[in-house]
């Protein structure tokens, strides 16, 4: 099996990228692949927990803690949350936070490497 | 284990999004990625500029000024600190009408790197070299 490191950049609203992502990821989890999640840009919103599910809109709180239970490990950039107002006592617990390098660690020991949502 | 080459291919222009900005600052990350890795373990980044990618490397941006930010010629400056390779693709310069004495360095800086000119068949060769193809 193996190793898929995906960096997501794409807002929770407004996009179904990051929804097109937590699917990937948890069709390649299911397959037996290990699965790294970087959370980078507008793709840190996907973190915070309390989510409150419109029909109109994306939720990503319930997959995510799916994912979670799954082995993806899921980490978000700080400096990009905090700048947007997320703070860590609101993520939803599981999610790392870290910074950039976490994210080339991850891809040092990757087979394949993804970016989702880039605008 | 040896190093992973990464190729941080850039080709969003400045300002419009956050992308570029992004390329360069995770590019520049791999300063301190060690810390995550085992001993002997190191990933080499080269940062690749493209297409619009290239107006980033202009030269007095005024980021600080009109939108209170710091401009992406002061990241690229700290990435020529911290001897990191930025490629610039020289067709692309060509095509906006970019000479090169408008091409942003860190000479002021104290640095040793410049960004690189190079012709797009050398930022190819780096593509295919690397381990990782990263699209900012």
């Amino acid at each position: 099996m193996g190793t898929l490191t995906m960096a997501c950049f794409a807002s929770l609203v407004g996009s179904k990228s990051l929804d097109f992502a937590l699917k990937l990821a948890g069709a390649a989890a299911d397959k037996g692949h290990k699965v790294n999640l970087w959370l980078s840009s507008n793709g840190t919103m996907i973190g915070k927990a309390h989510q409150k599910h419109l029909k109109d809109y994306s939720t990503a709180e319930k997959p995510v803690m799916e994912l979670l239970k799954k082995g993806v490990e899921i980490c978000t950039c700080e400096a990009c949350a905090l700048a947007r107002g997320i703070q860590k006592t609101e993520a939803i617990e599981g999610i790392q936070w870290n910074a950039m390098h976490w994210y080339l660690a991850k891809i040092y020991n990757s087979d394949r490497v993804l970016h989702i949502g880039g605008e | 284990m040896s190093n992973v080459k990464l190729a941080f291919l850039i080709q969003r222009p400045p300002y419009k999004s956050e992308t570029a900005t992004l390329g360069i600052t995770h590019a520049i990350s791999y300063q301190v990625v060690e810390m995550l890795l085992e001993d002997g373990q190191n990933v080499i980044p080269t940062v690749c500029m493209v297409g619009e990618g290239v107006l980033n490397c202009l030269k007095d941006q005024k980021a600080m000024e009109n939108y209170g930010v710091m401009s992406i010629e002061s990241h690229i400056k700290n990435g020529l600190l911290v001897d990191l390779d930025i490629l610039v693709c020289k067709e692309d310069l060509a095509r906006f009408g970019i000479s090169e004495d408008r091409i942003a360095d860190a000479e002021d800086m104290g640095a040793d790197k410049k960004l690189q000119i190079v012709p797009y068949a050398e930022i190819q060769k780096v593509m295919e070299s690397s381990n990782h193809l990263l699209v900012f």
